[in-house]
């Protein structure tokens, strides 16, 4: 299956990936759709990174996308790379499956004669493992919106502008008469695939948004993860990354 | 290869304003096809795995890399590559006029890339900081110049391009 091809050329062009059969799916009428509405925004299989922002999506929603999306590679690569190719393709590091991960996103995954629906969680199984059978296309991500008010922050390092993230964390969260409710907090690139954080969103919740709760959320997020490379320097990212998306949020 | 690979389509391109019609392997990449296809080898290949930025060209208007595009996926489509910048009377496009200024380039490798990159983005940001050129141009590798004087070159071209100014 080919999309954007921003991550299956390059696989190719290394010998990497030599598939027998190679579909493209860009020619598709309404492949390209994006509709953004009160619950969300659905986005079909050959919306490109570049398409998905505030100027198309509004609210929180829209404002979290532009901040993780000027993370993904460099504007040519964005101008072709697509949201649901970045959710199959499955990086560890990849901004879009942070984003639905903390989202709750649901994907339609549909084959000849079958349709089925998975949450993010279902979805993602690990690096660069998804639960996609070999028939199976994804035509349709959908993020639910968030609540106007909503506060958001993104989090990323990397070498140089448009690496792969060594670390990228995503807030956001509400406030009710002055204390931080529904928190989410969530991280990529450190374990083998983006999750949410519970142990530092219980943290957070219920207190003021100071950079002393926002301390101790990072703290909790650096305890609670197992980082996949070393340990030790896992953790100093995340911490650091947390407490700074958190930061951005207020 | 498989047998997918031996397929070939014909396909018509738009290539810098002229339609071009030719037989092309599916496999065969949109690089590969305006260099050894068509000639145009003012593209040029660093590390064919979108890294570099060097083969990148302008489809309908938006800089992609040629290296992740297949040849079949352009067909129907506009491709303006480095040699369909300058006007149809040879006077360079403002941003090559300022690269040459500046000392832009030294071994031109990059240059087609960079140029091609900045097109679009001074399309889209007529008047940016030199903060927002380096990131814009966070994706093209350059081993000559340093990049300042690419900075120095954009900054001079965008003014020329708002029609304010004067280009010395
Ligand atoms: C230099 C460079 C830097 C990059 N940096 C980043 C970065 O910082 N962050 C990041 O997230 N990504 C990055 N990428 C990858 C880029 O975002 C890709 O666009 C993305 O990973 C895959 O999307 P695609 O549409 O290009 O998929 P493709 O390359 O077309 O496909 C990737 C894989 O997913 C499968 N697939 C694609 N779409 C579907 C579908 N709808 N249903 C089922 N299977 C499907 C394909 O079969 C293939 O196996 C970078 C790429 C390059 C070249
Ligand atoms: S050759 Fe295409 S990006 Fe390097
Ligand atoms: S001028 Fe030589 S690589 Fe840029």
């Amino acid at each position: 299956m080919l999309a954007g091809g921003q991550s299956l050329i390059p696989a190719m062009a290394l010998r990497l990936a030599r598939p027998a059969h190679l579909v493209d799916i860009n020619g598709v009428v309404g492949f390209d759709r994006l509709e953004p509405s009160e619950s969300g925004v659905r986005i079909g299989p050959c919306v490109r990174h570049a398409a998905l922002g505030a100027e198309a999506v509004p609210g929180p929603l829209g404002r979290l996308l532009s901040l993780a999306r000027r993370h993904i590679a460099h504007a040519p690569i964005r101008a072709r790379g697509t949201f649901c190719g970045s959710l199959a393709n499955a990086d560890a590091a990849s901004e879009w499956c942070l984003v639905a991960v903390a989202l709750g996103a649901t994907v339609t995954l549909r084959s000849q004669g079958r349709v089925r629906q998975l949450a993010m969680a279902e979805f993602l199984l690990g690096a660069m493992t998804t639960a996609l059978e070999p028939d199976e296309l994804l035509v349709e991500a959908h993020l639910p919106a968030l609540p106007a008010g909503t506060r958001v922050g993104f989090h990323e390092y990397a070498r140089r502008a448009g690496d792969f993230a060594e670390v990228m964390a995503l807030a956001a969260y509400e406030l009710r008469d002055g204390l931080v409710s529904d928190p989410r907090i969530a991280l990529g690139a450190v374990e083998g695939r983006a999750r949410r954080l519970p142990a530092a969103e219980a943290a957070l919740a219920g207190q003021r948004p100071h950079d002393a709760a926002f301390r101790r959320a990072a703290e909790a997020a650096a305890a609670e993860i197992t980082p996949a490379d070393d340990a030790e320097d896992g953790r100093l990212l995340a911490r650091a990354a947390v407490a700074r998306a958190l930061s951005a949020a207020a | 290869m498989s047998d997918g690979g031996c397929a070939s389509r014909s396909i018509a391109v738009t290539v810098n304003g002229s339609v071009c019609r030719a037989e092309a392997p599916v496999r065969l990449t949109l690089s590969d096809f305006l260099r050894q296809t068509l000639h145009l080898t003012g593209t040029h290949l660093g590390c064919e795995h979108g890294v570099c930025g060097a083969c990148t060209v302008l489809v309908d208007g938006r800089a992609m890399r040629s290296c992740l595009m297949l040849a079949v996926q352009a067909d129907g489509h506009q491709v303006t590559t480095i040699e369909g910048l300058a006007a149809p009377d040879g006077s360079l496009h403002p941003l090559q006029a300022a690269f040459c200024r500046h000392h832009g380039l030294q071994c031109g490798f990059c240059t087609p890339g960079l140029l091609t990159t900045l097109v679009e983005f001074l399309k889209d940001c007529p008047d940016p900081t030199a903060a927002e050129i380096r990131e814009a141009i966070s994706g093209n590798i350059c081993r000559c110049t340093g990049y300042d004087s690419i900075v120095a070159a954009t900054i001079e071209a965008a003014r020329a391009l708002r029609g304010d100014g004067t280009t010395p």
